[in-house]
């Protein structure tokens, strides 16, 4: 888990192997060219299948159709708009990911707390992600969202479908992500705790200035691979009622019997998603030059 | 008897285990204020373990050890308290990677002793200016030599003003041509009156600095006296062969 998505993963290799005698990182003209002209011939080849295709006209009016792809952007009276439902996604997805966050650190650690009196504790984070990590997310939001309500609570039971949704993203995701922070602060060496301990540093100051800072750098690429789930996710919430972004197409499809609110949104997801990844691959970049590509003394 | 009251370091009948496998047989050891006690003897005679139950890195399975007056293997101690008063280098340095040279440095002695950054920090430069690292304060370990990063670590187990110094074979990662860099900055602490043990392969460093040298075999001290005396004339024929063993290889 740790060591997935460390390298970099934007360098794709050329289609042919580079010439013998060349560098693999630097591309030499003849190489250029070929890997020119084999991404040409893929991509025509591809189109050539979309375009020849026999419903190919149909399916570019449902999809593709200019006037409604604009539409649905915008809205109409009756339709929501898709960018503006989509901004119930960012704003699931956003507080979903901070609480996330903490949730699933206070899951690892406890986790990883030695000593017979925190048995219980351990043994609830172990139920927990066991527990959460099984049951597929739709059925947590149906769980949650029709559930706590149905219990007549005082306060819990009065909350919108959004909270709820966000809810179960939380429940489910924290297991995932508390999976990820472990195998973290497991793969830091035992003997940068021993040096912390040795320094007189509690059990707890090691953790929070030696292990973490260094476990949670190692994981970042695949918590953004967990995050980048969770943006897509963030769809589901609206089996409890919420519109947001798939909804809102889905309506718009619904009553203007076209399709290009599907793409809208799609497209809506994976701009999203590019920022945060070309953030990460910053962030690790940045760690590579601070110590040196690799160095091992 | 001596109960340690005066001394630095004081061990009485220490044992440890791991599992099965007996690694301190009882190890009686008084090591006095300023005194440079080295540790020698074969991988696996325990010299290493020893250290680390000094340092309660590993719980001792039976006897006593007194630091400065204080038992520290009575119940209820509070060992980071005890680790302040005892520094420990490693033989893998173990410096955080993740934070330049000055925070290393600085990190135990701002949260641990409570000194305020500033303090703290000018504390570390002043050790780095005296090993010759002042440059290397806002370097990550990583881009460090080996001997580099080992002169780090002895500083930051310095800041921290420990009564005694652990050294545990701090030589022994690194390449041939930087050990001496390594062995001077030692000799520095010896000559100033630092109270050291140390574990090592280095004789003629051992032979050179030591003021009483034990040899280890199988979880006890065979025999120990002043250099001059163990390297030249050792009385336990163990030790005679472990030393013309180490004069076969050429390293002493």
């Amino acid at each position: 888990m740790t060591t997935r998505g460390t390298g970099p993963a934007g360098t794709l290799e050329p289609p042919s192997p580079p010439p013998p005698g060349r560098g693999s990182k630097m591309l030499g003209g003849h190489a250029v060219l070929v890997s020119g002209v084999s991404t040409i011939l893929f991509f025509a080849v591809i189109a050539a299948i979309v375009v020849l295709a026999p419903g190919s006209e149909v399916v570019a009016e449902r999809f593709f159709n200019p006037f409604h792809l604009r539409q649905s952007f915008f809205g109409t009276e009756s339709e929501p708009s898709v960018v503006g439902a989509f901004l119930l996604n960012v704003y699931i997805f956003v507080i979903s990911e901070a609480l996330i966050l903490i949730l699933a650190l206070v899951i690892a650690v406890v986790r990883g707390i030695p000593g017979p009196v925190f048995f219980p504790f351990r043994m609830i984070a172990i139920a927990y992600t066991d527990l959460f990590r099984g049951i597929p997310l739709i059925l947590v939001l149906y769980i949650i969202g029709f559930g706590v309500p149905g219990l007549g609570l005082a306060f819990f039971s009065y909350l919108s479908d959004v909270t709820y949704g966000i809810i179960a993203l939380v429940l489910v995701y924290s297991a995932y992500v508390a999976e990820v922070y472990r195998a973290g602060i497991e793969s830091v060496h035992e003997s940068q705790n021993a040096a912390a301990r040795s320094l007189g540093l509690s059990r707890w100051q090691s953790l929070r200035f030696v292990i973490l800072p260094q476990a949670i750098r190692r994981v970042i690429p695949p918590l953004l691979n967990d995050f980048i789930g969770l943006q897509k996710d963030t769809a589901l919430v609206s089996v409890l009622g919420s519109i947001e972004a798939a909804r809102a197409a889905q309506i718009y499809g619904a009553s203007q019997f076209n399709y290009a609110s599907y793409v809208v949104a799609a497209l809506l997801f994976v701009l999203i998603t590019i920022p945060l990844a070309r953030f990460t691959d910053r962030l690790i970049a940045r760690d590579k030059r601070r110590h040196g590509a690799g160095a091992v003394a | 008897m001596n109960s340690g009251e005066a001394s630095a370091l004081f061990l009485e009948g220490v044992h440890k285990s791991f599992g099965e496998n007996e690694v301190l047989k009882g190890i009686d050891l008084v090591v006095e204020p300023h005194e440079v006690v080295c540790l020698i003897g074969a991988s696996g005679s325990g010299k290493s373990t020893l250290l680390k139950c000094v340092n309660l890195t590993e719980p001792v399975d039976s006897g006593r050890i007194v630091v400065e007056g204080e038992e520290i293997t009575a119940e209820g101690v509070n060992v980071n308290r005890v680790r302040r008063k005892i520094g420990i280098v490693f033989q893998a340095f173990n410096l955080f990677p993740h934070m330049a040279v000055l925070q290393n440095i600085t990190l135990a002695p701002h949260e641990v002793l409570k000194m305020d950054r500033k303090a703290a920090e000018r504390r570390a430069l002043e050790l780095l200016e005296r090993f010759g690292l002042l440059d290397k304060r806002d370097e990550y370990p990583d881009r460090l030599s080996g001997g580099q990063q080992q002169r780090v670590a002895i500083v930051r187990a310095l800041a921290m003003r420990p009564s005694v110094m652990l050294l545990d074979e701090v030589t022994s990662a690194l390449d041939p041509e930087l050990v001496a860099e390594v062995l001077s900055v030692i000799r520095g602490l010896a000559d100033e009156g630092m109270t050291m043990l140390i574990a090592t392969h280095e004789m003629g460093f051992a032979r050179d600095i030591a003021s009483r040298v034990c040899f280890l075999e199988a979880g006890r001290i065979l025999e120990q006296g002043p250099p001059e005396r163990i390297f030249t004339s050792p009385e336990n024929p163990r030790t005679r062969q472990f030393l013309q063993r180490i004069i076969a290889a050429g390293r002493l």
